[in-house]
């Protein structure tokens, strides 16, 4: 066992923010509403925190205060709670929590879930583990010292032994301890191993309920029709045809709400079924006040971009002298990279159900960010948030589209003007034409070479509409936080320069899975692919040569990253792929490692090219990311980030015209499909560091390997993303 | 007033003729398992079986369904039960929304070949899209279930 207090992660989690005051609640206090155990009063139960309770007849209810989309989230948070707890993770049942700030932060976006709740929820289980083994000394009088807990029963030296929901009645009376232990990490029974999903039951059954299979009694559907073009206004609307449609009960006016996660206002058609609301949405004749951004023209946008790149811009970093470096090089590269907006396209469209009664609200929906859901739907209705109930019901995928609540807000202004429960569905179109897009960017990089062929210098100048324009309409150059991952290259150059350009934002931009590492990730790799062909060098070995010597980089952040890591990953990656070793005629390699979300991720892809049209063989992906909970999740958010690598790499492409989106669905904006996968190997490197993300960083590596490969094999280099604008897919 | 026969019981209905068969299975019936995913019959997350063969149920109107034997995810049938048996075995879906499309796309496959090759699988499941990724276990598991019939025959 080991004091709480001595383990040094508990500095980290305060440094990062985590407010774990507010995580543990006094004693004895329920988890749950009056409402919500109403059926269960007669079963006594021991609450030692907000996310324990354990029932008389065992069965153990554990909160899951994180949003499931796949991420498998309900199932490692509860897990790690479960196994300081030595529960028996048979008995457990998992119950979601609803939006409210006393959970701690519970934005699931970052691919930070684990990282900062690794050290609270062993808290949470280390408390009720306590209080438990307590209990039984209490009921044997017994010294504590004494007894053990071990599979959801206390064990006395005597060989005595009762079962935890045995110990409800004494455990309860019991004082929350001040002074807690941890497990010995080589006693772990759940974390670092593979546990199934505890919802997956449930999803392979049909009975897993999503935003969208909410339903209440009399609830009512709608749809809406929004602008074309970000920010346009309704001038007039005619709904004569929308009301003959069988079904349609009303048709409103939603007005736009400038907040970052307002709605964007239009036209509502409210039915007795979806299908109406849809169909009423077709019939609408609306005449729009389009606004300033119906000038936004993709071609002309990205021209706009590449020239900002290719003019000094706004200094980002600056290390050493660049332009001596460039003066005296041996040789210079450059390249200038594009990347188009993405959409997020969850399979389940943005939705949500709201009934607002009086000055109360109750919403159900799939989002991962229930406390801003919240505050937003409070601030609407002016209501306080105590009156405001956010229901988080299973997400049919996120990818940090349903972080931002406007759909919410949306469900909440129609279910006020109807008087009744209102469920608002998007159609895809709708999900594709008005979401919070992926940026779009123009990056230019230039590197000097010596003789040896070593980096002496290194520019980064990158142009691209930013998230912060979305909160602060306006700015027109790349945050802080957008700089970063280009400031912070894991490359020992001496001579480095990061500059940005100037970059207007005309639709709302919004994170999408592993955000800005996808360009910078992409940009980073495939040029240092090109230095190493400048250099004559295996791309191998001169990655390893650019990274440089062991050690600790200096960041603004808490967590400092660690290019032995690094190295260590794309070794491990290579030797998995044999890297060097001969492939099949008309096969070859490529290779790509990237430093997101504190995790370190390699991968090698092997291709092949018949006729001109690209085929993924293999992926070879290793990922150190720490100590791990569910190494199964790890895996298979390492097998589904390849496959969303392969989409962007592929097709990811949005473009507007006149302001106004070009692609409406999967069949203009496609997705990888089951006869074009790879095979993914994946490898995850043990590790008793903090543990860090998994669900973005896999993603960033797979189109820049991709892209190296088909160089390898073909000589020829794509700059620009999607392939399929080449004809290669 | 139509007669929908949806696993095995008689919902009489009372819609437009040409209402999609998925939203009178969501909306009127109440079997939500079935999903909307993209409404043009592109992605497969509707997929029901109709009279045995997969179809996406967004592009059938009831009328068309009338008469005929749907079965949805969550109805019976030897194969769905044992795909979904090496769903959970190999831990299949990850935010599984499309999972019971792709559960019945597999088994619309393995009712008309019990031993489909990888390039089978494919031509199978092409209309099936999952978001997340699970491509490569929801092959495995099709794969593990052909494997687990031949030694139960066996």
């Amino acid at each position: 066992m080991n004091p709480i207090r001595n383990i040094s992660r508990r500095t980290f989690v305060k440094s990062v923010g985590l407010a774990s005051g507010g995580l543990i609640l006094a004693c004895n206090t329920s988890v749950f509403s009056d409402k919500e155990t109403a059926g269960e009063k007669e079963l006594a139960s021991f609450n030692p925190n907000l996310f324990v309770q354990l029932n008389a007849d065992g069965s153990l209810i554990l909160i899951a205060s994180r949003s499931e989309m796949g991420n498998g989230v309900r199932t490692s948070l509860t897990s790690i709670i479960a196994d300081e707890m030595d529960a028996d993770w048979t008995k457990v049942i998992v119950k979601q929590a609803v939006g409210d700030v006393k959970y701690g932060d519970q934005n699931t976006d970052g691919s930070r879930s684990v990282l900062y709740l690794y050290e609270p929820m062993r808290k949470m289980g280390a408390m009720a583990r306590a209080m438990l083994i307590a209990a039984a000394a209490q009921s044997w009088k017994v010294p504590v010292a004494e007894c053990t807990a071990e599979n959801h029963h206390v064990l006395h030296k005597s060989g005595k032994k009762i079962a935890y929901g045995d110990l409800v009645e004494i455990a309860k009376t019991l004082k929350v301890p001040t002074e807690l232990t941890y497990k010995n990490p080589k006693d772990f029974k759940y974390i670092g191993k593979k546990l199934r999903g505890v919802d997956i039951e449930e999803y392979a059954n049909g009975s897993a309920i999503f935003g969208l299979d909410k339903r209440l009694p009399n609830m009512k559907f709608a749809a809406m029709q929004r602008c074309p073009v970000a920010f346009g206004t309704v001038k007039s609307f005619d709904k004569t045809a929308a009301l003959k449609i069988p079904g349609v009960i009303d048709v409103i006016e939603i007005p736009r709400i400038e907040k970052p996660f307002g709605t964007l206002g239009g036209i509502a058609v409210i039915a007795s079924n979806t299908w109406a609301a849809f169909k009423g949405k077709e019939a609408l004749k609306i005449e729009w006040n389009y606004g300033d951004n119906a000038s936004y023209d993709s071609e002309k946008y990205m021209k706009l971009l590449t020239e900002n790149v290719h003019k000094q811009g706004k200094v980002g970093k600056d290390v050493g002298n660049v332009n001596k470096a460039f003066k005296n090089a041996h040789k210079i590269v450059e390249s200038t990279y594009q990347l188009p907006h993405l959409a997020h396209a969850p399979m389940e469209v943005p939705n949500a159900v709201a009934w607002v009664q009086g000055d109360s609200c109750e919403v159900w929906a799939p989002t991962q960010d229930p406390q801003t859901a919240r505050k937003e739907v409070s601030d609407y209705l002016g209501t306080p948030e105590e009156k405001v109930t956010i229901n988080v019901t299973f997400l049919g995928g996120g990818f940090g589209r349903k972080s931002k609540p406007d759909y919410v807000v949306e469900a909440v202004v129609i279910s006020k003007a109807m008087k009744a429960p209102v469920q608002v569905v998007w159609t895809r179109e709708d999900d594709i034409k008005h979401g919070y897009y992926h940026t779009v960017s123009s990056q230019y990089l230039k590197a000097s070479l010596d003789k040896k062929g070593n980096v002496t210098g290194w520019l980064n100048r990158f142009a691209l509409p930013s998230i912060a324009s979305t909160f602060s309409p306006g700015v027109d150059y790349p945050a802080g936080f957008e700089i970063s991952s280009a400031a912070n290259v894991p490359f020992d150059i001496k001579n480095m320069k990061v500059e940005v350009g100037q970059s207007p934002a005309y639709v709302r931009i919004g994170w999408l899975r592993s955000v800005i590492n996808i360009p910078h990730g992409f940009s980073q790799n495939v040029f240092a692919d090109e230095l190493a062909v400048a250099a004559g060098k295996d791309p191998l070995e001169f990655r390893l040569n650019l990274i440089g010597k062991d050690r600790m980089e200096e960041t603004e952040d808490p967590i400092k990253y660690n290019t032995a890591r690094l190295k260590n990953v794309l070794k491990m990656a290579a030797k998995n792929a044999n890297w060097g070793k001969p492939l099949p005629e008309g096969h070859a390699y490529g290779l790509s490692v990237h430093y997101s979300f504190y995790s370190y991720v390699a991968s090698v892809v092997e291709i092949s090219m018949i006729d001109n049209k690209l085929k993924v063989h293999n992926v070879y992906t290793v990922i150190d990311c720490g100590q791990t909970v569910n190494r199964d999740t790890i895996k298979a958010q390492m097998e589904g980030a390849a496959i969303f690598g392969m989409s962007l790499a592929f097709y990811g492409k949005i473009t507007a015209k006149n302001g106004a989106i070009e692609q409406s669905n999967y069949s203009d904006y496609k997705m990888i499909r089951m006869n074009q996968i790879p095979k993914v190997h994946v490898e995850i490197v043990e590790s008793t560091e903090i543990p860090t993300g998994v669900g973005e960083p896999g993603v960033p590596v797979i189109a820049p390997a991709i892209v190296n490969a088909i160089f390898k094999l073909t000589g020829k280099r794509y700059y620009n993303l999607p392939l399929s604008d080449y004809g290669l897919v | 007033m139509i007669t929908l026969q949806i696993n095995g019981e008689k919902h009489k209905i009372d819609v437009a003729p040409e209402m999609p068969l998925l939203w009178a299975i969501r909306d009127i019936v109440g079997l939500t398992g079935t999903k909307y995913g993209c409404g043009i019959g592109v992605c497969g997350s509707c997929k029901v079986l109709l009279d045995d063969s997969p179809v996406q149920s967004c592009l059938i109107p009831v009328s068309a369904a009338e008469g005929k034997n749907i079965v949805t995810i969550e109805g019976v049938s030897e194969n769905l039960q044992l795909l979904q048996a090496s769903w959970l075995a190999l831990n299949v879906p990850q935010c599984g929304f499309c999972q019971p499309g792709q559960l019945i796309a597999a088994t619309a496959l393995l009712d008309k070949n019990s031993d489909p090759t990888d390039d089978e699988i494919n031509e199978a499941m092409i209309g099936n899209i999952c978001r997340c990724g699970t491509y490569q276990r929801i092959k495995s598991a099709i794969h593990r279930t052909v494997e687990l019939k031949k030694q139960g025959q066996s």
